[in-house]
């Protein structure tokens, strides 16, 4: 059994192993299939998820470490106000292809956003590596940060 | 031939993959189905509301359009609100065709894009004709069909709306999904015209006017991705997402080398495994495109089945499995650098002459590896069989090549079986098969509940149909003048029967520079091969580019020329390569292509030591590309790629955001896979499982990409596959500029660069 806060609610899951793979229960478990499989190794992203705000691989992270913490996933980050900043600017720039990793890529990008507001190439590099895009979208990835950076600042 | 060779030699559907890539069936199904269903539906339009939309495809709106709903064929329905839904019939693998082909409909009917909602049809050859996400064919092939899908709407909304106001039909115009009269600015709007229009006769298209390029409202802008939205909030759109009540969760675990068999395995200690709830062994049909042996374990949940795996011990009968060894493939193939190919493929003029009255020249052995498609989202696939009948949600780049797969794997009728497409998280050629797919159907035969196949990371790498590795032992000649005399390609690639290049490690007639060189001569020697092989982006020219420009490049440096002159110099005056075939290569457009990419990136600038610019051209799938890699190389061999510059031709642009996305990507996919990708075999096993092994481009690598195209009014091609070829060359004649090296392996990794 274990106990989950995801999105701000808590569930209690009695049939669920405690070494499950967070983005299993996400998954399987929870329906919020947003957070994607893409390696189960750590290597990929896509399935990148907030816990305590801090951007985790929910594939090597075993349910258990997420117990007592806050888990967010991309289906919550838009707020009641309307999409966030980061969402918004995907669609303006028309960021995805296929769109598989974009959900991780998003994750990433809001947790750092969220520690600076400002990034430059060198801190979208240092934040963004550990997820893939295998379209090879990352131009516009980079262009929608500094774009979604630009709103949060004007709106400050 | 061995048993594993044999397998793979009479494999029907590899040998159809490769049509598939390349659209060799395209003209066919046009005019034989895809072309007469389309007449025929919007000859029945009359009633308004069910044109044989198929029945049994509850996820869409389809066969349930209001009383009301104007449809008058297979892809527009506008409902009396105004809304207005258009069916978009091919696989969305990442190509953009779901904003793209509704566009192309949207734009005849001139409808307001804000009123457009997307949705994707269902698999149907009666109704569709052929549905297919490969080959960078849907545009071209569809242009027309989709041009007069929105023309026959919008001309019958124009006859209502004269007929409403008793007008002649030609003082009315269209926009923004509205009929105006042009002398007293009446106006009504599509939604009010849909009950009347709905009453009317189909025309017949020879009398529908098409707009010209110059009358373009949302052609050839930048309209943004029709599922972006539901992309960036997390909503289910891909294969993997499907949830259906009461589903369970799989996997297939297949020998290791390909085609053996399961002898034996744990299989009661997996069941009594937590959240397990059967396992059981699969013997197939002997086919390694449709269902091979393995062993099935079905669970409560994705981690029940991928935990029980751990625990999985098969013992595997590899009598008439792969022993393939990449390592002694190589070597053989390096024994024959030098010499001619067994047969002679292709042969223009003299090139012995040329050769022998030759003022230089240059031989040199090329070499690429295998690699896979690495797509995102892995390979699977949800399935429910019940009361005889096969439902299956797949992201399929060949729906209907599936049904016909799992129908021969399992002995269902295909009217049996309905197949739903779903997104799909990236294809590069592998969901052309469908393997996957027949592995959930015949999961889904023996547990009766609806059931989700899902391969794991290993899976997927270990079980491809690769980009077969290759050879090319090349020599090239230069007259007095410094120009190309003669050109020898003596490529060594594998075949599975002795007979026929394995599928994707073909060389067809017009690769570079075939047709081009006065002196040319092509010649073929095949090494025996089990392991697997496919389409991957740009089948062969992916691969061939990286020799052949490369090497062009070679004899412009021994030339003492400028390689931009030397290029343009073969293409000679303006003409296409084969008279009356607009998909060949025209040596104006692609001169065209050179010029602009030399332009923009400022070719003949001055760069600093250990810095070069590399030029590319290549043509494939009817598009002409050329390239321009800005590259520096440290002393450690590490790269820093600053920009490559893209110019191309593919005709009017469609999507500008998704064709400028496409070439932007095709650019990365190029880089990430010369830098340090190779598959390899050993005893018939793939040595890489996953990213750690298979390392794919990251942000931090990423250059800028600068994508350029040239406007024409030639006929539109695809955007999926021409703009990768080009790249690895570009880069490896940049690196050249930079340091003096030739790189002649691919990965570069092979030669230590890296970075």
């Amino acid at each position: 059994m274990i106990s989950l806060n995801v999105n701000g609610e808590v569930h209690v899951l009695e049939d669920v192993d405690a070494a499950t793979p967070l983005l299993w229960v996400l998954r399987d478990h929870l329906g919020l299939v947003g957070t994607k499989y893409g390696c189960g190794g750590g290597y990929c992203g896509a399935c990148t998820v907030h816990l305590n705000g801090s951007p985790v691989r929910s594939c090597v992270t075993p349910s258990s470490a997420a117990e007592g913490q806050e888990v967010g996933t991309i289906e919550n980050l838009a707020g009641d106000a309307g999409l966030h900043p980061l969402q918004e600017a995907w669609i303006e720039h028309d960021v995805p292809q296929c769109g598989y990793c974009q959900s991780g890529q998003i994750m990433s990008a809001a947790a750092l956003l969220a520690r600076n507001p400002s990034p430059g190439d060198a801190d979208i590099d240092a934040a963004m590596q550990g997820n893939i895009c295998r379209c090879g979208t990352y131009q516009r990835i980079r262009a929608a940060i500094h774009g979604a950076a630009e709103k949060l600042g004007g709106a400050a | 031939m061995n048993a594993a060779q044999r397998r793979l030699a009479r494999d029907p559907n590899l040998r159809h993959a490769i049509r598939e890539a390349e659209g060799g069936i395209e003209r066919v199904w046009q005019q034989d189905v895809s072309r007469r269903t389309f007449l025929k539906l919007t000859g029945i339009a009359g009633g308004g509301l069910t044109l044989g939309f198929l029945a049994g495809a509850p996820h869409t709106a389809q066969g349930q359009a209001a009383t009301g709903d104007f449809a008058p064929n297979a892809y527009v329905n506008i409902a009396t609100d105004g809304s207005i839904l258009i069916y978009n019939k091919n696989p969305e693998v990442g190509q953009g065709i779901k904003t793209a082909f509704p566009m192309i409909v949207a734009e005849e009917l001139d409808a307001a894009w804000d009123d457009v909602r997307v949705e994707q049809s269902a698999i149907s050859a009666e109704i569709y004709g052929r549905q297919v996400a490969g080959g960078s064919r849907s545009i071209p092939s569809e242009w027309n069909e989709l041009r007069e899908a929105g023309a026959a709407a919008r001309a019958m909304l124009v006859r209502a709306a004269a007929e409403e106001w008793g007008v002649p039909a030609a003082e009315c115009s269209t926009a923004d999904s509205a009929v105006t009269h042009d002398p007293t600015g009446r106006r009504l709007g599509y939604g009010e015209l849909a009950d009347a229009a709905a009453a009317l006769p189909v025309p017949d298209p020879g009398t529908l006017s098409l707009k010209s390029r110059d009358e373009y409202r949302l052609l050839g802008r930048r309209i943004t991705g029709v599922d972006n939205e539901d992309l960036v909030t997390g909503q289910p759109l891909f294969g993997i997402d499907t949830r259906l009540p009461g589903m369970v969760y799989a996997s297939y675990s297949k020998c290791p080398a390909t085609g053996g068999r399961v002898r034996d395995a744990n299989l009661d200690e997996i069941r009594a495994l937590p959240g397990v709830r059967d396992a059981f062994a699969i013997e197939g049909n002997d086919i390694t495109t449709e269902l091979m042996p393995g062993v099935a374990i079905v669970g409560n949940s994705t981690w029940a089945t991928q935990n029980a795996r751990a625990s999985l011990r098969v013992d595997w009968d590899e009598s008439e499995a792969s022993t393939d060894s990449w390592s002694s493939l190589e070597e053989q193939a390096r024994a024959l650098s030098g010499r001619q190919g067994r047969e002679v493929i292709d042969e223009t003029g003299d090139v012995d002459g040329a050769f022998e009255t030759a003022a230089q020249t240059l031989e040199a052995f090329y070499s690429y590896p295998f690699v896979s498609h690495a797509p995102l989202e892995p390979q699977n696939c949800t399935a429910w069989y019940r009361d005889g009948r096969m439902e299956i949600w797949a992201p399929s780049q060949t729906p209907q090549l599936a049904i016909q797969n799992v129908s021969n794997a399992l002995g269902i009728p295909e009217r049996r079986i309905t197949l739903h497409q779903t997104r799909i998280g990236g294809g590069f050629g592998r969901r052309i098969m469908n393997d996957y797919v027949c592995e959930a159907a015949a999961i889904a035969m023996q547990v009766g509940v609806p059931v989700k196949l899902q391969w794991d990371r290993a899976d997927d790498m270990a079980h491809d149909f690769y980009r077969p590795g290759g050879f090319h032992a090349l020599k090239g000649s230069l007259d007095g003048a410094g120009k190309l005399s003669g050109w020898e390609d003596h490529f060594i690639t594998f075949t599975h029967d002795g007979r026929e290049p394995v599928t994707g490690g073909s060389i067809r007639g017009g690769e570079f520079p075939d047709g081009l060189a006065e002196n040319y001569r092509m010649t073929q020697t095949m090494l025996p091969l089990a392991t697997p092989t496919g389409p991957w982006r740009a089948p062969g020219s992916n691969a061939i580019a990286f020799a052949v420009q490369s090497f062009h490049h070679e004899l412009a440096v021994a030339a003492g020329r400028d390689h931009l002159e030397f290029l343009l110099e073969i293409m000679g005056e303006p003409r296409w390569l084969q008279d009356g075939n607009a998909n060949a290569l025209h040596t104006g457009r692609a001169a065209g292509v050179i010029r602009l990419a030399a332009e923009r990136a400022g070719w003949g600038r001055p760069l600093p030591p250990g810095r070069g610019l590399g030029l590319a051209f290549y043509f494939c799938h009817a598009g002409h590309f050329a390239e321009v890699a800005d590259v520096s190389v440290d002393e450690n061999r590490r790269l820093t790629i600053h920009r490559v510059t893209v110019a191309g031709d593919v005709g009017p642009i469609v999507n500008l955001s998704g064709a400028e996305n496409q070439c932007e990507g095709a650019v990365m996919d190029g880089l990430s896979t010369m830098l340090g990708q190779e598959i390899t075999m050993e005893n018939g096993r793939v040595q890489e499982s996953n990213f750690h092994q298979y390392p794919l481009m990251r942000i931090n690598n990423a250059p800028a990409v600068d994508v350029h195209f040239v406007d024409s009014d030639y006929p539109p091609t695809g955007l999926g596959e021409p703009a990768l070829p080009p790249l690895a060359p570009a880069v490896c004649n940049a690196i050249h500029a930079a340091t003096g090296h030739r790189v002649r392996t691919l990965p570069l990794s092979r030669d230590g660069y890296h970075v």
